[in-house]
């Protein structure tokens, strides 16, 4: 069975939940942006939740199926539609052999999750399927998906429920102005208190050079650093530090202007100062936020990061009892 | 005659010029056939062509150069 890419939207890419265990290597971690939204889809096409499935972004493809299977869309309202006829997002249908799947216009997010019964079965590469188009590795021949492209896709492990929904309450989302929770970074000492305060208090705006490799925020005041003489190594800007690891989700502020948050394709070193690191269980709504949408960074300690990480997990599992039914 | 109205296929930034120095693409009362580059939206570092899928005559741009649009916003109306 194989899915035929009429018309590949803007940048549609094979992704499962990442290529951990090489970031020291500068190999990222790749995988959806939104991973509660990529499982959540698996799940109701009665695939793993780690199986390969398609990410588009803000506009989607149009698929020619070559065989009858289940579908799901979740994550951005992006409305999924089977011949032209609209289906439901966040629940499954399904599509048959020489049927077409084609998309209308975002309504909010930014990232439409495209399972199919069965998972894309590209080669595993590193341990995963999903693409890093900056190293042309992984996916469908490690790149954006073209007009034309033949996708295979596997075996159907289990049955899929008809018509199966993830509740209302479950599809997690950032909403219209979402509140990023971070964790304050070991270089928290290099700004002035007062611009630490600010920093948590402006109301920040998404650019629209945001990607999958950083989301760049514009609107707040710049930061003050504490005046010091630049240690060996470090450039000359006071936003410099001696290179240094780029945790995934760390906020880098070149030049003290313009926050950039390290998604999913990020590099994984370099010199600039980072203020802090978005907590893991928030990382998936940066990943469906739209240019111009306005956000806002509030400081958290350990606890409540690691409390927040539990409470993700715990909603994929309500998810999984929902859909066991 | 009907009237279409455009609208954005993704969101972004708009551009009418392809350049800040040189002119618009198209202004009202002009025709357009299709295929003819109306405006750009820039998002992702990158600027994807906002490309008429039918040929007639612009009426009314609704969006002005450097605009913020979303998804399925009313770009320009056609009069076809």
């Amino acid at each position: 069975m194989a899915l035929e890419i009429l018309k590949p939207g803007l940048s549609t890419t094979v992704q499962d939940l990442g290529r951990p265990g090489y970031y020291h290597l500068g190999i990222p971690l790749s995988g959806g942006m939104d991973r509660y939204a990529l499982a959540a889809a698996n799940l109701l096409v009665g695939n793993d939740e780690g199986d390969a499935v398609l990410e588009a972004v803000f506009l989607g493809p149009e698929i020619r199926f070559g065989a009858d299977a289940t579908v799901a869309v979740t994550g951005a309202d992006l409305p999924p539609k089977v011949d032209g006829a609209e289906q439901p997002t966040w629940t499954a249908f399904t599509v048959k052999a020489g049927q077409v799947l084609s998309f209308g216009f975002l309504k909010s997010g930014a990232r439409a999750y495209v399972a199919v019964s069965g998972g894309i079965d590209v080669p595993v590469v590193l341990g995963s399927r999903s693409t890093y188009p900056l190293g042309a590795l992984g996916g469908h021949e490690g790149r954006a998906l073209k007009s034309g492209d033949n996708l295979p896709v596997g075996t159907v492990r289990r049955a899929a429920q008809p018509n199966a929904s993830v509740p209302e309450a479950l599809r997690r989302g950032p909403g219209a102005s979402p509140v990023l929770r971070v964790l304050p970074g070991l270089y928290w000492h290099r700004i002035t208190e007062e611009a630490g305060r600010r920093f948590f208090e402006d109301t920040w705006k998404v650019a629209p050079e945001a990607d999958r490799i950083g989301y760049r925020f514009r609107g707040g005041r710049p930061l003050d650093f504490v005046p010091r003489e630049q240690p060996f190594g470090a450039g000359s800007d006071p936003s410099n530090i001696v290179d240094s690891c780029y945790p995934y989700g760390s906020i880098q502020v070149p030049g003290g202007t313009e926050p950039i948050v390290l998604h999913r394709d990020a590099v994984s070193g370099g010199g600039y100062f980072m203020i802090g690191t978005v907590i893991s269980a928030d990382m998936d709504l940066i990943g469906q936020l739209q240019p111009h949408q306005s956000a806002r960074f509030e400081a958290v300690d350990m606890p409540a990061a690691l409390a927040a990480r539990k409470d993700r997990a715990r909603m994929l599992d309500e998810v999984k009892a929902a859909l066991a039914g | 005659m009907p009237t279409k109205t455009v609208q954005a296929p993704i969101p972004g930034t708009f551009y009418r010029k392809p350049a800040p120095d040189q002119p618009v693409f198209k202004s009202e009362g002009d025709a357009v056939a299709a295929g003819d580059t109306v405006g750009l939206i820039e998002v992702m570092k990158s600027f994807t062509p906002v490309v008429a899928e039918e040929a007639g005559r612009i009426v009314a741009f609704h969006v002005e150069n450097e605009d913020a649009v979303m998804a399925g916003q009313p770009l320009y109306d056609l009069e076809a």
